[in-house]
């Protein structure tokens, strides 16, 4: 029908629209990473290389990693190592940012899915019910655990579910040897692949506890916005004209509140993908997780320059990336989005 | 005399709030016969759309609904709607009652295609349809309603507000009603729209026999649409009758001021009725029309009008045609209960202020 390709033509120019409008975003953050990099005092070789070397060779080092170039010539190559997919090499043990990003992605990728998983699980039932009965006590038990749970940080949460359920969980027990090969540097997509079910299983059991905590940090705003948009959605003009001509109460609150109220929790959804890249960082370090964000941790102890600026502008790149798939999601599922 | 589709008697409905219960609909009773179309006017805030959904039983959790609301189909008897449980009067909203809403825009459910709407009706009461036969109907309903089948797919927000009002007419009428409550159907749309959405209703009570409740503060459309109309203040239904004779002659003084407030050509000073509709937690004493009346008297103030029906068949609800009807009624009134109540101007004079 000609109706439906008008549709698909201006969903293409939709996503075509949001992608140009990316790009300046980019720079944007770009420019606040290369910015805060260097406000930090001193420079990164006398600050990691200090007392270690002479004068001379502080120089050199200096001049060889550029850093005595003119800024707009260090802000050019910066934006050329992004370009490439390069994001330099570390000081500290001269792997290239690529590289880290490449082995310890996955772990990273990992947990923040299983954090996700649990937070959907548990965040969008326990939503939809605290709204459907509003002030009944299950919407004032999930009200409270969820306030408790948004306001408890990370550094709390996970030590005391380390103390809690640390060795009932097999949390303390050490990753039994892996011997997969690699071929997504996912570990747990490895082990499958490989056929090695002990392997993912031991994974997932030590997935658990890291991705209870770090998935607590956003299941709590998740209960409220589901809540109050179920309420919302609930009291909408479309919720009475549907029981007017007779749909049964159940269809009208599965397919009018529940799906118009799951449109705007998508949004949040990639906001909290942000707050989860954060929280991850703490949590890997915390539940020693070989992901990048325990790389970072280690990399800012060693005033390591240029990992610290490559893996937080490869963050920057993947919450502009899923700020994007969100838009794209949410232009699919509702329809005014396009226009 | 046909009988009634729709038997209305002594319908109350209350809310419950923090001060105490509003009631907004009173102990109203009416008839609408098959074909008819009963016009509800009165002014915002008097109870006209909470009569309307009471009738479908569409009030919320907290209202308690109270007296009668028979609703006969052809041929059957009659049964009360009021007390059933939600379960059955969800199977007869649809197919025997249906509601049109003040305000198309937001009626229907941004994310569902106009066919998905369809659908979804047409499932929730005729079980076991196909695909083809959904669409071939609600294409039928449509095409009735000027919207041209290339749009059958298309979402809410690609209609304007009045296409939107015919498509929600359209889907009421899918399902076949015979007998619909239209909540004030045109407010929301400019007058060519409004001639069009009252052009079809009337139609439809040409082509159907369907009976109209038509809520509206538009008096124009009650003279034009109505072949009855009933008035209503407070919850209470002060005055009706045939259309026509209630516009050429009112009685109740309310009718009276609110035909006087219309706006025509021929209109040199704006009239209004003095003070705002009483607060319906704490209703006034007596007729609830008193302290607006420009004809009270002391009576009017402590007892409530009886209902008479007057020589014309038109039924008021005021002390004035009352004692004029049946004079034996002045005696309710109390001593010097005929002295008019001069509190009023006083009353007016300090709402002005």
């Amino acid at each position: 029908m000609s109706n439906t390709s008008k549709q698909s033509g201006s969903l293409r120019r939709y996503i075509l629209t949001r992608i140009a409008l990316a790009v300046p975003m980019v720079l944007i953050l770009l420019i606040l990473v290369f910015v805060m990099m260097r406000v930090a005092p001193g420079d990164p070789i006398s600050a990691s290389q200090g007392g270690k070397l002479n004068a001379a060779e502080l120089a050199a080092r200096r001049k060889a990693a550029g850093f005595d170039a003119p800024l707009l010539q260090q802000f050019w190559d910066y934006l050329k190592s992004v370009v490439t997919l390069n994001f330099g090499t570390t000081f500290s043990d001269r792997r290239s940012v690529r590289e880290i990003i490449i082995e310890n992605g996955g772990a990273t990728l990992t947990l923040t899915a299983g954090a996700l998983v649990f937070a959907t699980v548990i965040g969008i039932p326990v939503g939809l019910l605290a709204g459907r009965y509003r002030d009944r006590p299950v919407d004032v038990v999930s009200r409270l655990a969820s306030t408790v749970s948004y306001a408890a940080p990370v550094f709390v949460t996970a030590p005391l579910l380390m103390l809690a359920f640390g060795s009932t969980s097999g949390q303390a027990s050490p990753l039994i040897q892996l011997n997969v090969p690699t071929q997504t540097h996912i570990l747990i997509v490895d082990a499958a692949l490989d056929g090695d079910w002990d392997a993912v299983t031991d994974i997932l059991q030590h997935l658990l506890l890291p991705s209870v905590a770090l998935g607590l940090l956003i299941v709590g705003v998740f209960i409220r916005m589901i809540r109050i948009n179920l309420i919302q959605s609930l009291q909408g003009d479309y919720i009475e004209a549907a029981r007017a001509r007779g749909v049964r109460e159940r269809h009208v609150v599965a397919r009018h509140g529940f799906r118009n109220a799951l449109v705007p929790v998508v949004t949040v959804l990639g906001l909290q993908v942000a707050m989860l890249l954060g929280g991850a960082v703490l949590t890997e370090k915390i539940f020693n997780w070989p992901g990048i964000g325990r790389q970072l941790i280690d990399y800012i102890n060693q005033r390591d320059y240029v990992a610290v600026q490559g893996i937080v502008t490869v963050f920057a790149l993947v919450v502009v990336v899923i700020s994007l798939l969100i838009d794209f999601v949410n232009a699919l599922i509702d329809p005014r989005v396009r226009y | 005399m046909t009988e009634p589709v729709l038997s209305v008697r002594d319908l109350r409905v209350w809310y419950g709030t923090d001060r105490g219960p509003v009631r907004a609909v009173d102990g109203v009773t009416f008839d609408v016969r098959p074909g008819e179309t009963l016009g509800l006017v009165g002014e915002s805030g008097c109870g006209k759309s909470t009569l309307g959904r009471g009738v479908l039983g569409l009030t919320p959790a907290a209202a308690a609904v109270d007296g009668e609301v028979v609703l006969r189909s052809p041929g059957g008897a009659g049964r009360n709607l009021v007390g059933l449980p939600a379960k059955e009067i969800q199977r007869l909203r649809g197919p025997e009652l249906g509601l049109i809403f003040q305000e198309p825009m937001t009626r229907l459910n941004p994310l569902m295609r106009i066919s998905q709407h369809f659908e979804e009706a047409l499932r929730a009461h005729e079980k076991g349809l196909s695909k083809q036969e959904i669409r071939t109907r609600a294409l039928d309903a449509l095409r009735g309603m000027g919207i041209p089948e290339s749009r059958y797919r298309s979402y809410p927000h690609e209609f304007s507000g009045g296409m939107r009002q015919r498509i929600m007419i359209a889907l009421a009428l899918v399902l076949r009603p015979a007998f619909i409550v239209a909540d004030e159907p045109t407010t929301a749309l400019d007058v060519l729209v409004e001639a069009q959405i009252i052009k079809i209703l009337a139609d439809l009570r040409k082509n159907f026999d369907t009976s109209l409740v038509l809520i509206t503060h538009n008096l124009g459309i009650v003279a034009e649409a109505c072949d009855r109309v009933a008035v209503m203040y407070a919850g209470h239904i002060v005055e009706q009758g045939d259309a026509r004779e209630v516009f050429a002659n009112p009685q109740h003084p309310y009718t009276r001021e609110l035909l006087r407030s219309t706006i025509s050509l021929s209109t040199t000073g704006l009239h209004f009725i003095p003070g705002s509709p009483p607060d319906l937690v704490e209703p006034p004493q007596g007729c609830r029309f008193h302290p607006r009346c420009p004809v009270a008297m002391r009576g009017c103030a402590t007892v409530e009008p009886p209902e008479v029906v007057l020589p014309t068949g038109v039924v008021s609800a005021c002390w004035q045609q009352a004692i004029e009807v049946e004079p034996s009624l002045v005696d309710e009134l109390g001593p010097d209960g005929r002295e008019p109540l001069a509190a009023v101007k006083e009353i007016s004079v300090a709402d002005e202020a």
